[in-house]
């Protein structure tokens, strides 16, 4: 069946609301980005979380949607906490898969020279690419730490500040993490890959600032045009995935106590309340903070490595963490519902949370500045940071878009850059790219993905986040 | 022929043929394997019993292939060969003989990262049996 799309206004779309759905669904986008082939199977996801119980206002979809499994990837979707449930696949395999930033106080020019020795450092350095295993060893009792505690555990290990717990959501810990609930086969898998990029779509890399939408909040995050950032994306590697699989299969064994019918088996969910709801919860959190914990490592070893091939210390470096978000997760969170507060579980799955100024869950100076949201692009174009915004507090569940979002598949984007030197093409562009896979270069060109300055044009459009700056990048490390 | 790939809507999709159940079954565990590695190439080491159950036959593809794919994920073990001994409704029993991954000898094709139970099909057809998978890589 095709799903045909109602406009709203010039960004959002109304799947309108038919058969088992119990709210419609609205899709944000703009009209050029509503073209993409696999839009249809995504619309009907997003119509599909729509039937779940407990689900408030909308199933929605920010402009990098496409489909996931089960839920779409760039859906938002809020469950009442007493009524709702909740879903692994509402939040991904990869739990708390993420993106952190951290800005420096030097130049394109002062980084250019030495821009290769460094690229190659890090790619030397940084274990990534598949089975690659970490610079951590963990005992079972650190990990333990590590899935209660994540960033804190890593900043008390000496790997990190103080301060950079201000900087990353949530304090880089979930509360609510539980080891007891992690599997056996997750914990084994946790233990070799803490510190590890891992494969795929996730990379490390060095940028410039080469835009400022709006001054006075790029100074509040300590942007400046020109500046060399770095950034990265990882999540919680094996451990993660395990945790959602050993859910999954759960959830589906138990799929016959639900009393309602699941739309697809990747939907398989749980009462929030229940005993495996509130063990997934746990688990889920686990993996959050493990998530938190490998970005917090991770960036820590690139500032080490960068200080080292650039002959320079601390102070001249002067790296500070701008923010590290994520864009798979379930949140316990409050909001207001048609003038009530209420307590709601929130999945953002590929979306990230878009807090503005004032909101009590933002730390240090950001709780006056706005939350800082990093949307990275493809690793030929730009990356943008942007600001939480009100108006995202009352549509979307404080919820924007992650990234740039696919077009191609892997094995069609494969197919469309035979022939072309794909590295070859970025280095012209001035960008270095070192990367492990046989076939990730192809998998994760440019022409894979959406153009992400649509992407932001239209969460920017429909206010649900604001452009603050954009970062062009220079040098990419791929897995 | 023992399994086609039928990516064009999906990121590593697998379509698996077998004459009887348990052919299928064992044909969807090789086909797992070809995806991931170049066999041929890797020693059989142990053997190891493998049993999964599951609520329907496509409930139990996903349980065994999750079984097996843990070889790779969370032991770097290669599966070369599979016996199924027994298979009813709807769990199996299986022999399994694995190999150790060397990076510096093998060669790694895909890495899979999940079995989903996206599109998930077992099908009886005049022919046999056939099976629809979807691999997260």
């Amino acid at each position: 069946m095709t799903i045909a799309l109602k406009q709203i206004d010039d960004y959002r779309w109304e799947i309108p609301q038919t058969g088992d759905m119990r709210v419609p669904g609205i899709v944000y986008a703009s009209s050029s980005l509503l073209t993409a082939e696999d839009s249809q199977e995504a619309f009907t996801q997003v119509a599909n979380v729509a039937t779940l119980p407990g689900i408030i206002k909308a199933s929605m979809a920010m402009p990098d949607m496409h489909w996931g499994y089960g839920f779409p990837i760039g859906g938002v979707a809020a469950f009442d906490w007493e009524s709702g449930i909740i879903s692994p696949g509402g939040v991904g395999y990869d739990i708390n898969c993420g993106v952190r930033l951290a800005g420096t106080s030097l130049t394109e020019s002062e980084v250019r020279p030495k821009l290769e020795a460094l690229v190659n450092a890090l790619y030397q350095n940084i274990p990534c690419g598949v089975g690659s295993t970490g610079s951590v060893k963990l005992s079972a009792s650190d990990e333990k730490q590590v899935l209660k505690t994540g960033s804190q555990w890593a900043v008390r290990q000496g790997l990190g500040e103080e301060a950079d717990l201000d900087h990353t959501e949530d304090g880089g810990c979930l509360p609510d993490a539980d080891p007891s609930e992690i599997s056996e086969r997750a914990l084994d898998r946790g233990r070799k890959q803490l510190g590890t990029l891992g494969s795929g779509n996730h990379f490390l890399e060095i940028g410039v600032v080469d835009a400022i939408f709006d001054q006075d909040t790029a100074r509040g995050f300590g942007l400046f045009e020109g500046q060399v950032t770095v950034m990265l994306h990882s999540g919680s590697r094996g451990l993660g995935y395990q945790v959602c699989d050993d859910y999954l299969a759960l959830m589906n064994k138990l799929s016959h106590k639900l009393e309602f019918r699941l739309a697809d088996r990747q939907l398989a969910c749980a009462m929030i309340g229940s005993e495996e709801g509130m063990s997934y919860f746990r688990a889920m959190s686990c993996a959050a903070n493990y998530a938190w914990a490998n970005r917090q490592v991770l960036m820590h070893h690139s500032k080490r490595i960068i200080e080292n091939i650039l002959g320079i210390g601390p102070k001249n470096l002067g790296f500070r963490l701008i923010y590290d978000v994520c864009h798979n997760i379930a949140k316990k969170e409050v909001h207001e519902i048609s003038g009530k507060t209420q307590t709601v579980c929130v999945h953002r799955k590929g979306a990230t949370r878009s807090f503005p100024p004032g909101h009590p869950s933002l730390l240090g100076n950001y709780r006056q500045i706005g939350q800082p949201v990093i949307v990275p692009g493809d690793m030929g174009t730009a990356s943008y940071v942007l600001v939480g915004t009100e108006k995202a507090m009352v549509e979307t569940f404080g919820s924007t878009c992650h990234g740039a979002g696919r077009v191609l598949s892997r094995t069609a984007a494969k197919k469309a850059s035979k022939g072309r030197s794909i590295h070859r093409e970025l280095e012209d562009k001035g960008i270095l790219v070192r990367w492990t896979g046989r076939s990730t270069l192809s998998e994760e060109m440019p022409d894979a993905y959406k153009d992400v300055s649509q992407v932001v044009d239209a969460v920017h459009g429909a206010g649900i986040s604001r452009k603050v700056a954009r970062l062009r990048p220079i040098a990419v490390v791929k897995g | 022929m023992i399994y086609r790939r039928i990516d064009p809507t999906a990121d590593c999709g697998i379509q698996v043929f077998g004459k009887d159940l348990k052919g299928l079954f064992e044909n969807a565990g090789l086909a797992l394997f070809d995806l991931i590695a170049d066999v041929s190439l890797v020693k059989p080491g142990f053997e190891y019993p493998v049993q999964v159950t599951g609520s329907d036959w496509a409930d139990l593809m996903v349980n065994w292939l999750r079984e097996l794919l843990h070889f790779w994920s969370g032991k770097e073990l290669i599966v070369k060969k599979i016996k199924v001994i027994e298979i009813y409704e709807y769990q199996l029993s299986a022999r399994i003989s694995v190999g150790a991954f060397d990076a510096a000898k093998h060669r790694l094709n895909h890495e899979i990262k999940a079995v989903t139970y996206h599109r998930i099909q077992v099908t009886n057809t005049p022919i046999g049996w056939e099976a629809i998978v979807i691999l997260d890589v």
